[in-house]
């Protein structure tokens, strides 16, 4: 009885036809298999073509050792600046109304879009020698180009809305009552953002971390042209597989390759789980169209 | 109007103007300044080059052909992944998103393993006749492959958000499953699919690292747009590097305003329901 209730309560919807179902399944399993499943398989099969000790070899080869460090200090530097940013630009843009918000939210957006290849010659143009600054640099003997400053800051260009865009549709659904509660008791501005804002951000603050750090630690084009590819120095490991596989060591390439797969994919299990506590869930709001009125607290 | 009674404003403010116009807005500023440095006539002479036309064409046509296989296989991922539940949909809805976790450098070299004649399913296409590694094809992989994620993301929540009533009525009134999703399904997701492909677009025209190992780079067939310019760079050309950069800055600003105009109406669409 209550079977038939429940099977009347529930019509089939549209393509719930069990063999259409079946053929849909199949086809997008096996589909997703071969075009995003395959790519990562193939990685490990090819580090381990020639055995273990060429991938012990590659690992242990003083220019993939400094690539590795490299990256880790890009990340290091990056990754911790730019959060700072995004936590003051979702501050700034949330929590007051003030003329141009709506250009600021598009202008933070823009990395987003543009070609990491434009992102590292527009660099060339700031501190390379025919740029702006480029001979001012030089006169001090400041290298920015072709040394950890370029690569950092390259890297900082394309991540730069990884966590505001996180914080932003969150902290606006947020609203300002609790911020403006804990200020009119007396708290201090530091303390209502750690005591009051962090705890609600906390998950979605991790989730753009988590996301930027994986850009940083894997963005190529942008680095490739401001990095200057020196070998056991500013080749990070993006660049570094590709000086192996162009010296026709693709063994190497893909032992290289597996650390940044090996990223990879614990970002995605990192991703998943940041995402059961919440984060990442909160409806984009397209960042041009007029800010949504700050929403009731949910009961 | 209410008075602000919180603090911080000017050193939030300061802070995200201060970095966002020394990382994002003074390099662009430098590069357009360059750009337009070269006087109109040299200008139009470096980006109408014969080379240069060729890359738009050849960057452009594999953008739309990875962007159309993507509007339909998103479609249908985004659909399985919604409307059925099967053992492990929890694994494919995660993997979904390897294409942005995944350095676009590793996706190059690993789809290149794959794709050459020699490879998994290179030596299978191979013997039909067909080859995609170093060619236009092979493009058109790397771009599928890099942008995929975009489409199943901004379709999947409006999916999730469909009420059933709509169909339910629809049913009642005698609809095919085809005919309900053509009239009633596909016009509500009109307006996320647009914006999602606008994004994979934008995203395909802009790709480079996942491309030039799979593409063979052969000047006026193989060389994808952003390529050149890093040609030119190597090249000292740095005027020809300012010059065709500018085009892909421009079309990226043309994108990005329609990727918001399309996103707005889609809020506007999603959100009165």
């Amino acid at each position: 009885m209550s079977a038939v209730q429940s099977s009347r309560r529930k019509p089939p919807r549209v393509g719930d036809n069990p063999i259409f179902r079946r053929l849909m399944i199949g086809i997008v399993l096996i589909l997703g298999a071969l075009l995003v499943l395959a790519p990562l398989i193939v990685i490990g099969f090819e580090a381990f073509s020639e055995g273990w000790r060429v991938y012990a070899s590659t690992l242990a080869d003083p220019d993939t050792r400094h690539a590795i460090f490299l990256t880790v200090v890009t990340a290091l530097i990056a990754v911790p600046i730019n959060t700072i940013f995004g936590v003051a630009a979702a501050w700034a843009i949330t929590k007051f109304d003030f003329p141009g918000r709506r250009l600021l939210l598009v202008v933070i957006e823009i990395p987003f879009s543009i070609s990491p290849i434009v992102a590292g010659v527009a660099y060339l143009f700031v501190y390379g020698l025919q740029g702006f600054f480029g001979p001012l640099f030089e006169a001090y003997d400041i290298k920015v180009l072709f040394a950890l400053p370029g690569i950092v800051l390259a890297s900082m260009f394309v991540t730069a809305p990884f966590v505001a865009r996180e914080l932003i549709p969150l902290m606006q659904a947020q609203g300002r009552d609790l911020e403006e509660a804990a200020t009119s008791l007396g708290a201090s501005g530091w303390r209502t953002f750690f005591s009051v804002t962090l705890p609600n951000i906390k998950w979605a603050l991790l989730y753009g971390v988590v996301l930027c750090n994986a850009r940083v630690m894997g963005e190529f084009g942008a680095v490739s042209v401001v990095s200057g590819n020196i070998r056991g120095q500013t080749n990070t490991l993006p660049l570094h597989i590709e000086l192996l596989y162009h010296d026709y060591q693709a063994a190497g390439a893909f032992a290289s390759a597996s650390i940044l797969a090996v990223i990879a994919v614990i970002t995605i299990i990192a991703k998943v789980a940041l995402e059961r506590q919440g984060a990442g869930r909160v409806r984009r709001p397209a960042l041009s169209t007029p800010a949504i009125p700050a929403a009731e607290p949910k009961p | 109007m209410r008075r602000n009674v919180l603090p911080g404003l000017s050193l939030s403010l300061g802070v995200t103007l201060f970095y966002v116009g020394l990382i994002v807005v003074l390099p662009l500023a430098a590069l357009i300044f360059k750009a337009a440095s070269l006087g109109p006539s040299d200008y139009w002479a470096i980006i109408s080059s014969p080379r240069a036309v060729a890359s738009y064409r050849v960057t452009v046509l594999s953008a739309l052909g990875a962007t159309a296989f993507n509007l339909v296989f998103g479609l249908a991922l985004a659909w399985v992944l919604t409307r059925y539940k099967f053992p492990g949909w929890r694994i494919v809805d995660a993997i979904v998103d390897l294409p942005f976790a995944l350095p676009t450098a590793v996706a190059g070299i690993s789809l290149t393993a794959l794709f050459a004649t020699n490879g998994w399913f290179g030596s299978i296409l191979s013997d039909l006749g067909i080859r995609v590694a170093y060619t236009p094809l092979g493009i058109m992989v790397a771009m599928c492959f890099t942008s995929l994620p975009f489409i199943v993301r901004t379709v999947q929540p409006v999916l999730e958000d469909l009420d059933p009533a709509l169909e339910e009525a629809a049913q009642s009134l005698g609809g095919s499953d085809w005919t309900i999703f053509r009239k009633v399904i596909l016009p509500l997701l009109a307006p996320a699919l647009l914006a999602g492909l606008s994004l994979s677009f934008a995203r395909s025209l802009g790709e480079f690292g996942a491309i030039i190992f799979i593409a063979g780079n052969q000047p006026m067939s193989t060389e994808i747009t952003a390529l050149l310019v890093f040609i030119r760079l190597e090249e000292y050309d740095y005027q020809a590097a300012a010059a065709i950069a500018s085009v892909l800055l421009i079309t990226a600003f043309l994108m990005l305003a329609i990727t918001n105009i399309l996103q707005s109406r889609a809020l506007r669409y999603t959100m009165k329901g």
